[in-house]
């Protein structure tokens, strides 16, 4: 490949194995000053390991890696960040109990004296935040920032480090919608700096919104790099997976009539919690998915949660199946049929240390025997089962959770909600930071459960998904139902109005 | 490299066997069956709390009243256990449900208060060696029963006493480990315990679980060190709690939680065992015996982390 003045940062021929399975193959990719350049691929097509290598948290195993024209030797993370390398992870590192300009400048504290000197480092990051339009005080504590926030930090300091070229993954993941806005604003700044920008989204919009070029990876491999605005979205769908794939919303719910069928599973009366959530009432039919919407913050989440029984509710009434039940913990909501993928996988969804097999089982553990003792061949045939039902990628179903992707550890939690044999579901963004091919199984999953009968909640704050999959549309804002809509009312705009409400 | 892969998986068995052979090698006396018998029932008592308290281990907690639950059910039993008052069952009941109750205790506080169990466990571990103290009158109880003294010192078909107890106890432990619902909610808890909860798993009640077997299976050591040694000692158990942990933590268990087997522990039990008897045959003092100890322990740790960034 001849060497380009405009190219800051070129990478030849680049391969890494992990225990022989090769995770990159052969890739290339070149990144020009002041462009956005979108990554994009499925979960496991690469990603993360070729970032990780750009970071220097990883050596390749062949290949080159030229910066600014010359080739990066020693890959190491701090010799990287200090050519001008930063990341900003789609998990934010932060040190919460540190005030936002200690975060700042965290290992370099000593740059500007000799001694730690807050006057200096706490006015150093005030002009950066200033310069992006951030209005943070420096000298806040970051565990009092929202996580957006605490984003708009972890840029700071990479322009604080003189960052030539930004990872960006999922910046966006959490933030809300005037939030984003903030995010691109500061993304185009620094595009007129001249500084390049690796981007990673699930999110189409978004990359046809901000990026200038993008590069597909699939299954390790390099597959093209294209300029964005000629590439339309079902190409780019086509050239992730690797297979024509219908709009998305082939796999929505086309439903003959829209009457509510089946009997009544859960009603919700005057649900109350101070702070979070007020006079909440509604009602899941079997075989209806409920759609929830609204902003982050709203209480979509709490509601799940005092639903299932992981927080307490204040006042109000929780009726099954017509009769009034008591829930006081998981365990209970369990029991009565309710079953709950939180949109934290990480913090809720799995156990990464245990198997396939023992995460999917681990709810329904009880119920396979009839003694302390766990029966194994029921749990091997029913987990194995789900596998292949959910076609969870996986070399055996001992395979332990935290070495599947993204899209698979979620499938793995829907299984393990879905062997309890529940008549209630509630999926809270179940496709959050999953890729397109694993959200159509979802879709599909979903459909799937309604036929069976079983009601469905599903908190999104996608609206497409949330028309395409919802009977009937609920909107919060700031704790309080503002709407309760059925398919034919709702539209995107409709939504945002109450859920600003 | 498949050699290289193999060490790791095994780390610990490769160690173990390896310091065998060299010490078979240096001492003659070493491998022979009197030997053997000294030094696994000299561990026997280390592998009981060991066994306890690498269920709490995994669990992501730490039990540090070990020593003193020790003390306190020895003296217990001791109290019961002279001639021709009770009958031998009595104080070994004694003994085990005075464990019982301060592991019930100990889960108790953990799981209402929510306090670190290093804390909680801190502070029982002075209760503990107080109540000893106040039961014993500060006092060793000597002059036990024949009977009582039979269950450290008798043997059975030529076979220690203690050793049957140490295989009895093993095989109940790995299997509640393996095979019970118990045993895959410990590594639940342990792996996240939050995820734990929201999967229906009453997490409080297995971390009672865990204590009260800690405490139970501290009783029955207790037991078994007073009949040894024939003696109701209020100073017993001092430190015993760090052996255990360290038993546990060569095996392969992770102090974070989620991970760790009976079996890994039981080969640490006898490492250490394995490593005091060798040291006192070569004749090296107990105070190089205590660096090597260290030595063993932080480099267990080392090929631990080594071998879980291989398995990534």
């Amino acid at each position: 490949m001849p060497s380009n003045p405009q190219n800051i940062l070129q990478v030849q021929n680049l391969s890494k194995s992990f225990l022989g399975v090769k995770a990159l193959d052969n890739i290339q990719f070149n990144l020009q000053k002041g462009e956005v350049h979108a990554l994009m691929g499925e979960n496991g097509a690469g990603k993360s390991t070729f970032m990780k290598i750009l970071m220097g948290l990883l050596k390749p195993d062949s290949g080159e890696i030229i910066f600014e024209g010359e080739t990066l030797k020693s890959n190491n993370v701090h010799g990287n960040l200090r050519k001008g390398i930063s990341m900003i992870h789609q998990e934010i590192l932060v040190v919460p109990e540190l005030t936002v300009a200690q975060n700042i400048f965290l290992g370099r504290e000593t740059n500007y004296r000799s001694w730690l000197n807050d006057k200096v480092i706490n006015q150093k990051a005030q002009e950066i935040l200033n310069a992006i339009g951030v209005k943070i005080n420096a000298q806040t504590k970051i565990k009092n920032l929202s996580i957006a926030e605490m984003q708009m930090i972890e840029i700071a300091k990479a322009i604080s480090n003189n960052a030539k070229v930004i990872i960006m993954d999922e910046p966006t993941s959490a933030l809300t919608d005037n939030e984003v806005t903030m995010l691109f604003k500061i993304i185009k700044d620094l595009k007129a700096k001249g500084v390049a920008i690796i981007y990673i989204s699930h999110k189409m919009d978004e990359i046809y919104e901000i990026t200038d070029r993008i590069t597909v990876l699939r299954d390790g491999k390099y597959i093209a790099t294209k300029n964005t605005n000629e590439l339309d979205k079902n190409a780019l769908i086509a050239l992730m997976v690797g297979r024509e794939l219908n709009d998305l919303r082939a796999a929505f719910r086309f439903l003959e009539n829209n009457s509510i069928k089946g009997e009544s599973i859960l009603s919700v009366q005057n649900l109350n919690k101070k702070g979070k959530f007020k006079d909440i009432n509604f009602e899941v039919h079997a075989g209806e998915v409920l759609g929830i919407a609204g902003l982050m913050g709203a209480g979509r989440t709490e509601i799940a949660r005092a639903i299932f029984g992981l927080d307490m509710y204040d006042s109000g009434e929780i009726m099954l199946k017509g009769n009034r039940v008591e829930i006081k913990s998981p365990e209970d909501a369990i029991k009565n049929g309710i079953g709950y993928v939180s949109e934290d996988r990480k913090a809720l969804g799995f156990i990464p240390a245990l198997s396939i097999k023992e995460n999917i089982s681990l709810s329904s553990l009880g119920n396979f025997s009839k003694t302390w003792f766990v029966n194994s061949s029921n749990e091997y045939e029913a987990t194995k089962q789900l596998v292949n039902d959910l076609k969870i990628k996986s070399t055996s179903i001992n395979q332990k959770v935290m070495t599947l992707s993204g899209g698979n550890q979620q499938k793995v939690v829907i299984g393990k909600v879905l062997l309890t044999s529940p008549s209630l579901v509630i999926l809270d963004e179940p496709t959050r930071g999953i890729d397109i091919g694993a959200k159509f199984e979802i879709y599909k999953l979903i459909n799937q459960l309604t036929e069976k009968g079983i009601a469905v909640i599903m908190i999104s704050s996608e609206l497409p998904e949330i028309l395409g999959i919802s009977d009937r549309i609920m909107v919060l804002s700031k704790g309080k139902q503002t709407a309760l809509l059925s398919k034919q009312e709702a539209t995107q705009e409709k939504i945002m109005q109450y859920a600003v409400h | 490299m498949q050699y290289i892969k193999t060490l790791r998986q095994y780390g610990i068995f490769v160690v173990f066997i390896i310091i065998c052979l060299i010490l078979s090698f240096i001492s003659p006396q070493f491998l022979t069956v009197s030997n053997w018998t000294i030094i696994i029932t000299q561990a026997s008592i280390n592998a009981l709390l060991a066994f306890g308290v690498t269920f709490v281990i995994i669990t992501g907690g730490i039990d540090l009243s070990l020593g003193s639950m020790v003390a306190v059910t020895g003296v217990t039993a001791a109290m019961l256990a002279h001639p021709d008052t009770f009958p031998v069952a009595l104080p070994i009941f004694a003994g085990l449900l005075a464990g019982l109750l301060m592991g019930v205790f100990n889960g108790f506080i953990i799981t209402k208060s929510k306090i670190a169990p290093f804390i909680v466990t801190l502070g029982t571990m002075t209760i503990g060696r107080g109540l000893a103290l106040i039961l014993s009158k500060g006092r060793p109880i000597s002059n036990l029963s024949d009977s009582f003294n039979f269950i450290g010192g008798g043997e059975v078909l030529g076979i220690p006493f203690p050793i049957i107890v140490l295989v009895l106890i093993f095989a109940i432990c790995s299997i509640t480990l393996k095979k019970t619902l118990l045993g895959r909610y410990i590594y639940a808890v342990g792996g996240n315990e939050q995820a734990a909860r929201a999967s229906g798993i009453n997490v409080n009640q297995v971390k009672m679980a865990v204590y009260s077997i800690s405490g139970l299976l501290a009783g029955l050591a207790g037991v078994l060190l007073t009949s040894r040694i024939t003696t109701g000692q209020p100073n017993a158990g001092a430190g015993f709690e760090l052996d255990a942990i360290a038993a546990a933590v060569i095996g392969g268990t992770s102090t974070s939680g989620g991970t760790g087997t009976m079996m890994g522990t039981l080969v640490g039990v006898l490492l250490i065992g394995v490593i005091n008897n060798g040291l006192d045959l070569l004749n090296v003092t107990s105070y190089y015996q205590q660096v090597v100890m260290g030595i063993i322990i932080i480099g267990a740790v080392v090929l631990d982390s080594w071998n879980q960034k291989s398995n990534v």
